[in-house]
Parts: structure tokens; sequence; C-alpha cells
């Protein structure tokens, strides 16, 4: 333990034995996720388990096609729909509010313990208050409004303790500078603030779409008739079990990695961009 | 990017727009804030203090089965309180979110040291958070039954320890059990540890360090004197993030414990699809109170806020 480590220090025992952890940690991560990625190819006879009786990608074709139990490609496109306003609400309000309480303002603690009560609070028990108020206005709950609402109180915590991090590593002398210009506030805040925040900005759109796009406890008592995509996986789970549901795992995963590896892409660009000297 | 370069940036605005907006910069900087957090303090009364209190509320309403109606009895709690299934409940989920606190604890706590203290670049270490960040972009419900063909009868674990010949039968306890529910939780959660503790690692100066070892501390004393009181904010907010999942799960136990273990929000559900709203509301409250007293009880460990908002 020699503070953070430099180029030629020699490795002290302890790094050897986290190395160590962290290797079987990852393969604990991923073990079970491999399994189900090769279990997605299992052939047309095969179940849900080993072993593989041939291969296959008709588990990827039943995707496509509208099932008894479940409607896979109208439902993702219902849950792309609503995650990507989820996350762009997400955005708007956490950046302003991350910004807004730099200062403190009267009434600032309570507002921080609302947002950390709101992010502990059972998810299913959210969506049941919300569900509840629906009925007492005589209001049907749908996507787009109840649903919507019952997301936000999940990706709006997440999103301000994501600025928290982000705003706690700026720097406010560069905001002083621009007044010091003679910036307006407006062209401080689109100048200068936000295009050194964006990566982090970047960060918390992902991960509210994310949040989103996964969720089912909050949203299962506030969706109405028409499902998202996790609650057509809950229904599919609990009627049947075949490899589909591992090929949905697998789509799944990839689109993920497709978007995180954009949005990195488009960071480490921007911080290249920014810093050609030191960027590694 | 330096101040400099700021600077540089802001020459290129042209002077003439730069003037106009000179009279609406001297608005209070307190009322600035309060215009700021407006939108997100609007969202969480409407969507989430209300809800909760309405729920407060009908959990004293009585009802039958064609509806509720509005009335002030305590029925709905005391038949919860004193049925001895509710106690049971609690119990198991206490012990799950326990064992589960102290798994993840210990993994997130190691998993952030190394990768802020130990890694040298930080490339690799943006790219190894990243690793352990990627599966927590997948669907819960799907990393839940990830485990079933890895942890079953036939699965891919007893294989595995079938061909090593470690075992010659296969270990029946895997699967449908304490076990799979504790190693669901933990494949789960463990990132909720880690991104506070790796965010509170992150802020010590490494010089505090250099500074205990100078003074003749052993490895063992940095820890437990400079480093891990230093961090206790993140163990405090992973701590909460990871026990009030797991006390509000209904989906892993069912899942995974085949029927063995019940988890509190699992008996709500099932009165809330019943229609039964009035004991479902009273089952919630008793959960809420329960879950917030948990929490204010670590967030008394350490001033989550100030550390969070400087």
């Amino acid at each position: 333990m020699s503070g953070r480590a430099t180029k030629g220090d020699k490795r002290p025992w302890t790094f050897y034995a986290l190395a160590g952890l962290f290797g079987l940690f990852l393969l604990f991560l991923y073990g079970p996720m491999v399994v189900i990625y090769v279990l997605s190819f299992q052939g047309p006879d095969g179940g849900v388990t080993f072993p593989m009786v041939g291969t296959s990608v008709g588990w990827f074709r039943n995707i496509l096609e509208p099932g008894q139990m479940a409607n896979i490609p109208v439902s993702f496109s219902r849950s792309l729909e609503l995650a990507l306003l989820v996350s762009g609400i997400t955005v708007v309000i956490s950046v302003a509010a991350g910004l807004g309480f730099r200062r403190r303002f009267p009434g600032s603690g309570v507002l921080f313990y609302l947002a950390i009560a709101s992010l502990v609070m059972p998810s299913l028990l959210v969506g049941f208050g919300i569900g509840l108020g629906f009925q007492f206005l005589g209001l049907q709950t749908n996507l787009f409004t109840s649903a919507l609402g019952a997301q936000l109180t999940w990706t709006l915590p997440f999103g301000l303790l994501v600025m928290f991090a982000v705003v706690d590593r700026f720097n406010r002398s560069w905001e002083e500078a621009a007044n010091d210009l003679g910036a307006s506030a407006w062209q401080r805040l689109v100048h200068v603030t936000l295009p050194i925040l964006l990566p982090g900005i970047l960060g918390v759109a992902v991960g509210a779409f994310t949040l989103s796009y996964d969720e089912y406890a909050r949203t299962t008592l506030t969706i109405g008739t028409k499902n998202t995509l996790p609650l057509e996986i809950y229904a599919l789970i609990s009627s049947s079990s075949s490899p589909t549901l591992f090929a949905i795992g697998t789509v799944t995963t990839a689109v993920s990695f497709l978007l995180i590896g954009a949005t990195l892409l488009v960071i480490f660009r921007m911080q290249r961009r920014r810093n050609p000297i030191r960027s590694v | 990017m330096s101040v400099r370069s700021a600077a540089t940036l802001l020459q290129t605005i042209p002077s003439s727009r730069r003037r106009i907006a000179l009279p609406l910069r001297r608005l209070r900087p307190g009322l600035v804030s309060w215009l700021q957090v407006a939108p997100l303090a609007l969202i969480l009364l409407v969507l989430f203090a209300l809800p909760t209190l309405l729920f407060l509320v009908v959990s004293f309403f009585d009802y039958d089965r064609t509806g509720i109606y509005p009335a002030f009895m305590l029925d709905n709690c005391r038949e919860l309180l004193t049925t001895p299934t509710t106690l049971r409940v609690y119990l198991s989920s206490l012990k799950f979110a326990a064992i589960v606190r102290a798994i993840t604890l210990f993994l997130g706590f190691d998993i952030s040291y190394f990768l802020v203290f130990h890694i040298r670049s930080a490339t690799l270490r943006a790219v190894l958070f990243l690793l352990c960040a990627i599966p927590f972009w997948t669907s819960g419900i799907i990393r839940t039954i990830a485990w079933i063909p890895f942890l079953g009868r036939n699965g891919a674990f007893n294989q595995l320890l079938m061909g090593l010949h470690i075992t010659t039968k296969p270990l029946e306890f895997l699967l449908f059990s304490d076990f799979a529910v504790i190693i669901t939780y933990v494949h789960l959660f463990t990132l909720l540890m880690i991104g506070p503790i790796a965010n509170s690692l992150s802020k010590i100066d490494p010089a505090l360090m250099e500074a205990a070892r100078d003074s003749g501390a052993s490895r063992w004393q940095t820890m437990v004197n400079v480093v891990i009181p230093l961090s206790k904010t993140g163990i405090a907010l992973g701590s909460i993030l990871v026990f009030t999942q797991v006390m509000g799960d209904y989906f892993v136990v069912k899942q995974m414990s085949g029927g063995q273990s019940a988890s509190i929000v699992s008996a709500l559900s099932t009165e809330i699809q019943a229609m039964q709203y009035p004991p479902a509301a009273a089952n919630a409250m008793i959960l809420v109170i329960f879950v917030a007293i948990l929490v204010a009880g670590m967030m008394r460990v350490v001033d989550v806020r100030k550390e969070l908002v400087k």
C-alpha cells in the first residue's frame, strides 16, 4: 500500500491477491452470462439446459414473431421509445438540479433526502402509490403518463447522484474566468459549463436509458394494458421456458455493448480533442 | 481544459452578443438555484411524495370484495403485526440483506481499492471499471435466470465439478435454495457497492497514505486508520443501496428459492393482484417505516449529504 502506484514501484503482495480476487469476480460476473449466450444458439430440439442438441439461430427468429404469450417486437419498440424519453427528461432535469445544488438554498436538505428516499424506496411500492393515485383521480394508467412518471422517480435520483460526482470534479474558476471575460450567464452555461460537463452528462443519458429499458418493478403496476419488454419477458418466464429467453438476453447484451461502445468512443474523442497532449 | 483555453473560447463569441444578457446576470443566486432544482422537486413531490402519502392513508381504509371505503381503522395494521408470518418474512429478508451486504461490501471495497490504487494506467482503470459495469446494463430478469442453467442439476457448474472429479454426484443445493438467492443478489448488486466506494476512494489524496507510511504505519494500520475512515461515505451509500434493493426485491426470491423463502414484497404483490388495496397499503407502510429506520440509522454514521454536495 504505497498510495497510488507509479511506474517502476515493486508490486506489494496485496496487488497480486487483489488482482486474483478481481479476476475471480469477473469470472463470477460473466460465467453465467456466457452460459446463456451459448444456450441461446441451442438446436431446435434442445431445452433450457445443457447438453446442446445441435445449434441453430431459430430462437433468435422466434423473437421476431409475435407469440401467443408475448409480443417481443412491439414491446421492444415501446421500451425503446419510453427509454429515450426518460433518458432525455432525466438529462435535462438532473443536469439543471446538479448545477442548482452547488449552492445551499432554502430547502436543499429536504430535496436531497427526498431524492434519496425516492431512490431507496422499494420499487413496487412506488408503482403501487402512483397506480392508486391514478385510480383515485379516475385516470387510466398508461405507458407515457404513469409508467413514465414511475420510472422518473428512479432515474432522476440516479442522475442527480451522478451529477454530484461530475460537478464535484468541476473547477469553478473556469466559470469565474468566463464571468471576468464578460460572458452572460447563458453564454457561460452553453460555451463553458456544459461542454466541460458533457462526458458526465452522456453518462447520465446512457445510465438513465438502460435503467428505464430494464425496469419492471416500478412499471408493472403503472403500465396499463400495453407491456414494455421487461414485462413481456416476465410474462414469458412465468408461462414457459424456452431458449427464446436466452436469445433475448443475448440480443439485449449485444445492444448494451454497442450503446456503451459508441458512447465511450464519443467521450474518448471529446477528451482527445480537448487535451491532445495529455491524452493516452 | 485550462483557464487559458476557456478564455480563448470566449473570445470567439462576438462581443455584440456578449452584452445582451448582462442585466439578467444579477438574479439572486438562491433564486437561480431554486429555478434549477424546481423541475426535480416538482416531479418528486407529485410522483413520489404524494403517492407515498396516499398509500399511507389508504392503509387505514376499509374494504370488501367490491371496493375500498374511506375509514380510519387500524385492523389492517393490527392484522399484519399479529400474524407470525410477517415476522418470519421480515427476518428472512433481513437475513438475506445482511449476508448480501457483507459479501458485496467485501468484494466492492477490495475491487474498488484495487482499481483506484493499484491500477497505474487511467485507460486500463476505465476499461476494468466498465467490465464490472457492463452486466449491470443487462436486464436484471435475464441476469437472474442466467443462473438457472448454470447452477442446475445438469448445469454448467455441476458438469465442471464432475468433469474435474471434484464431486461424483451433482450438488443439489446449488439451485432453488437460499444459496442460489444469495449468489444472484451478489451478482446483481455488487456494482452498487463498487460505484460509491470507488468514488470515495478516488477522492483520497495519495499523499495522506504516504504520510501514514512515512510515520511508520503498517499496511493494516494505514487501511484501518486512514483509508476506511475516508471511504465511510461510499460504504454507507453502497450499503444503503444494497440493503434496500434486497428488502424491496420480489423477483429473485420467487425465481431462485424454489418457493422455500418468501419476501416482503411478494406477499404485497399478491394482495395487490387480488385488489385488496388497504391490507397491501398497510404492508407497504410497515415496510416503508422499517426501511426508513434502517436507512436513517446508516445515514447517522456519516453525513452523506455533506460529503456529496460540497
